[in-house]
């Protein structure tokens, strides 16, 4: 490759206006007097104030309050606490507006040249715009006409509806975090379950209550029976009998209690974790492209599955456990104190230090799940991204690095654990120890108290016998930190679907349409996507029926605007109207039961090919479905695949060749019969042979329908009524193919790039040198 | 350009206006790889090291990326509103003081074992080059979301 070396020149040819902002022609002298933070911009009585921004950023861009103001008559603005400078308008020739990385910049300038630049955070940008737009309306000497328009929020400049008080959408973005009590948000799932619950509380308390009884009956089993029988009386044998009895009955009733609220319990838990695991799917299924776009599948797929799973054995079992231990402590102690209060007393008193231990060490271990939860997810991040992507790896021979990368999550993974172990850990046999002491400081008063005669031997007995299982209870409790903490996080994670808004939102009052008639109008559209401002000023208007080609490099537009007439975003700025009305008002299931969508990669699911056929209109008639198979000239390979339409596909089904599934996905296309027709890039991952067969279909399909298709390959858009240029976001030129290579321009140097690559397969040279030509600044 | 444009005349002598210096590693190499792209977007030049360049022309170009460029350095966090996304982020960059609201865990993103890059939820980036070097405190709280 031969490099153009360049013969470097250095001047600079005109000034570079510097920054911060200069005073030019300040009207009124006593007015720029130095001001401090607090005070107001300095406008005259008969000055209208109209629009202004903060500046938050200084020409270096670091953060820095600032101000621009806009009256009536000039643009007064100031850095920080500095004095204000103006500019009238009539002298200012022009304001513009540009953004760049998450920057916006406002300059301004006069006939003299560029006078100021402000700079701000995107944030502000739409209240730039406003300013912006009433400046030039006052430039123009257009009346500022206020009341008229919609309000607007302060935000994102998104009209705000009557019935709303804050712009719908900025709620949604910066919304307040989910409080920590998540769990307690799923109520809203048990609540249908209302009686089952109710009625397994109860079968809780009875069946704890029973197993309370036993230790009970020691009590006159040992001052009654045995401690007489060691003083020589003989043993009753009526009593006995009847104290064993007694033992064996509440043993049993206990028994099928426990049994019974465990099975109702477990019964509404599952049902509680399906109905949770249903509505998660349900509205993941109504969030936009924009929100799949920005998550792994791995983690969607875990949170589904695993944290509903979790959510569902917290509920049937930990929470069982818990309920049933708080009820055995509150009845314990309960009866300890009806027996003898002051042995309670002592009995009772390591329960607030473990209560105390159990708080201290709760917070950590949340952390600790939270991390090992997310660590978890990383894990399965990996598996998601290589395996689809095998082929690749294969390919490249990576198989070592793949696995270095999931033994390193793993490790990752290990490490954590084992941060969050070591404090667990320590925790189950502090609990143990308590216990211990616990049942140790029992002994010894109890002893104390026997010697003094104040209690009887037998108390002493039933006490142990009490606390014995009071304290095992405990240390099982205090498992329940844990299980909360991990079904908190899991809920929490899982609410983080349930809450997160669609970013492309039904509209509140839908206007439901039928057919529509296929005229789209798109007004000055806009879109961003994060800091990246990808379409702008877009003015298009496709008649019905027309047919329009989209064209220009990759990147530059034709997928987001597809994806903006389709709705799978929300334009940032403009609108899109469809037969006069704005697509964002319309109900979006009926407006894209409209819209007939052919991708370069067609997906197929799983299942029969006519079930994939019919999936836009499962109700379609096998005539109807074969229809559409003839007309998208697939009926007849179809027909040689070895079940027919009942042939599977999709994953793990039939393999069809590319051409042979884009035809299948014309033909369900064809089937919904749309009014708007969308290409894109239909056939650019076949060949020629198999293209000229997708073309035929193609012109079935595009008969008669408004039709917008992007095609890399300049060549398939012949039947174009219209071909549209975009470059980077805007619409460069457009017309009928003829007109575009008369013209001369993009279209025509696209085409003859085609028309070379052909020929020649050699890259043009690109200029590289470190020294070369001239860099300088102008104006 | 804001401030002021730059304008470049190449070897023919054709000149080129509103040119703009891009850097090719903004985060891995900030100070190797420039490149300058035509208002259209095509390359014109590309220059291994600012150093190649004379003084004058070099000056140029930082003034340039200074005017253009932005991506706060993290230095310390000051606080954080919650634990649960979404929360705002109080932070000391290299750039002052700000707050920022971070959308959900997801937006930070480690570029290696010790960079990591947050997007706040207008899609500005915010570099935390060093994990190491934080202070004890920030630590602390970005911990919680790691």
């Amino acid at each position: 490759m031969e490099y153009c070396t360049l013969v470097g020149r250095i001047t600079e040819i005109s000034c570079l206006v510097n920054l911060p902002i200069r005073a030019q022609a300040p009207i009124d002298d006593a007015a720029f007097a130095p001001s401090h933070p607090a005070r107001p911009a300095p406008i005259e009585q008969d000055e209208q104030l109209i629009a202004s921004i903060e500046s938050d950023l200084d020409a270096r861009l670091r953060y820095a309050a600032g101000e621009v103001v806009l009256t009536n008559r000039r643009i007064l603005a100031r850095a920080a606490s500095g004095p204000w400078a103006s500019w009238p308008i009539a002298a200012s020739s022009a304001l513009t507006l540009s953004d760049h990385a998450g920057v916006g910049h406002l300059e301004l300038s006069t006939d003299e040249g560029l006078q100021a630049v402000w700079h701000f955070t995107l944030g502000m940008l739409p209240a730039a715009q406003r300013l912006l737009e009433s400046f030039e309306a006052l430039r123009r000497g257009a009346p500022m006409q206020s009341g008229t328009t919609a309000v607007r929020c302060d935000r994102c400049g998104a009209d705000i509806p009557d019935e709303a008080e804050e712009c719908p959408r900025c709620e949604a973005e910066t919304g307040t975090a989910p409080s920590t009590w998540t769990l307690f948000r799923l109520w809203r799932f048990a609540q249908p379950y209302r009686g089952q619950l109710l009625l397994g509380l109860i079968l809780t308390i009875a069946s704890t209550a029973a197993t309370l009884v036993p230790p009970y009956l020691t009590m006159p089993l040992m001052d009654e029976v045995l401690i007489p029988y060691q003083n020589g009386k003989p043993i009753d044998t009526g009593l006995v009998t009847l104290l064993l009895s007694g033992l064996l009955a509440a043993a049993l009733i206990a028994w099928s209690l426990g049994w019974a609220r465990t099975y109702i319990l477990a019964l509404v838990s599952e049902r509680i974790g399906a109905d949770l695991r249903t509505s998660t799917y349900d509205h993941l299924m109504k969030l936009s492209l924009q929100y799949f776009g920005g998550k792994r599948t791995g983690d969607l797929i875990a949170r589904i599955g695993n944290e509903t799973d979790r959510i569902c054995l917290f509920l049937s079992l930990h929470l069982l456990d818990f309920l049933t231990d708080v009820l055995m402590i509150a009845m314990t102690a309960a009866i300890l104190i009806s027996i003898d209060p002051w042995l309670a007393l002592v009995t009772l008193t390591p329960l607030p230090v473990i209560v105390w231990m159990i708080h201290l060490v709760r917070d950590r271990l949340r952390h600790g799940f939270e991390k090992v939860d997310r660590i978890w997810g990383e894990v399965t991040n990996v598996l998601a991204d290589t395996i689809p992507g095998i082929r690749v790896v294969k390919a490249f021979a990576q198989e070592s690095r793949e696995s270095g990368r999931f033994r390193e999550a793993n490790e990752h993974n290990l490490a954590i654990n084992d941060r969050v172990n070591r404090v667990w850990a320590l925790f189950s046999p502090t609990v143990t120890l308590m216990t211990e002491i616990g049942l140790l400081v029992v002994w010894a008063f109890g002893i104390w108290l026997v010697s003094k005669d104040q209690v009887s031997v037998g108390v002493l007995t039933a006490f142990l016998a009490y606390i014995g299982r009071f304290y095992t209870r405990l240390d099982s409790m205090s498992r329940i930190v844990s299980f909360t903490q991990k079904a908190a996080a899991g809920a929490k994670r899982i609410f983080d679907i349930l809450d997160h808004v669609s970013s492309v939102p039904e509209s509140s009052q839908p206007v439901r349409v039928g057919p529509i008639r296929g005229r789209i109008e798109l007004r000055n559209v806009g879109f961003r996507y994060g800091s990246r401002s990808v379409a702008s000023g877009i003015n298009l208007t496709i008649e019905p029926g027309e047919m329009i080609g989209l064209v220009g490099h990759s990147g530059s537009g034709k997928s987001t605007l597809v994806n903006l007439i389709c709705r799978f975003y929300d334009v940032t700025e403009g609108a899109i109207l469809v037969d006069g009305i704005d697509i964002r008002s319309l109900a979006l299931a009926d407006y894209r039961r409209n819209i007939g969508l052919v991708l370069q990669e067609p997906f197929l699911f799983f299942g029969t090919i006519a079930d994939n056929i019919a999936y836009g209109r499962p109700d379609a008639s096998r005539e109807e479905i074969i229809a559409a198979a003839r007309a998208a000239h697939a009926h007849e390979f179809i027909l040689r695949l070895p079940h027919g339409y009942d042939s599977l596909v999709g994953e793990r089904g039939q393999a069809l060749s590319g051409g042979e599934r884009q035809r299948i996905s014309i033909a369900r296309a064809l089937l919904i019969d749309p009014r708007l027709l969308i290409l894109d890039e239909a056939t650019s991952s076949v060949d020629t042979q198999t293209e000229t067969e997708i073309q035929k279909a193609l012109d079935n399909l595009v008969r008669g329908r408004t039709t917008i298709a992007i095609a890399h390959r300049l060549s398939t858009l012949r039947q174009a009524d219209r071909l549209v240029v975009l470059d980077r976001g805007r619409v460069v030129e457009q017309g009928p193919h003829d007109a575009l290579m008369q013209h001369e321009g993009h279209y025509y140097r696209l085409y003859q790039a085609q028309l070379r690559n052909v020929d020649t397969e050699d890259p043009p040279p690109w200029p590289v040198a470190a020294q070369g030509g001239r860099i300088s600044t102008h104006n | 350009m804001p401030d002021g444009r730059l304008r470049y005349i190449d070897e023919a002598g054709q000149q080129h206006d509103q040119v703009m210096p891009v850097r090719a590693f903004p985060i891995s190499s900030p100070g190797k790889g420039f490149s300058l792209l035509s208002a259209d977007g095509h390359e014109l030049l590309w220059i291994d090291s600012l150093a190649d360049l004379p003084e004058g022309e070099r000056e140029l170009i930082d003034t340039a990326l200074t005017g253009r460029e932005f991506m706060p350095e993290i230095k310390r966090l000051l606080s954080v509103s919650g634990f649960v996304t979404p929360c705002t982020w109080a932070v000391e960059t290299d750039r002052g003081e700000t707050r920022f609201v971070l959308k959900g865990e997801e937006d930070i993103r480690r570029l290696n074992a010790h960079t990591l890059l947050i997007a706040d939820n207008q899609g500005i980036h915010y570099l935390l080059r060093n994990l190491n070097g934080l202070d004890r405190q920030s630590r602390k709280l970005l911990d919680r979301f790691l």
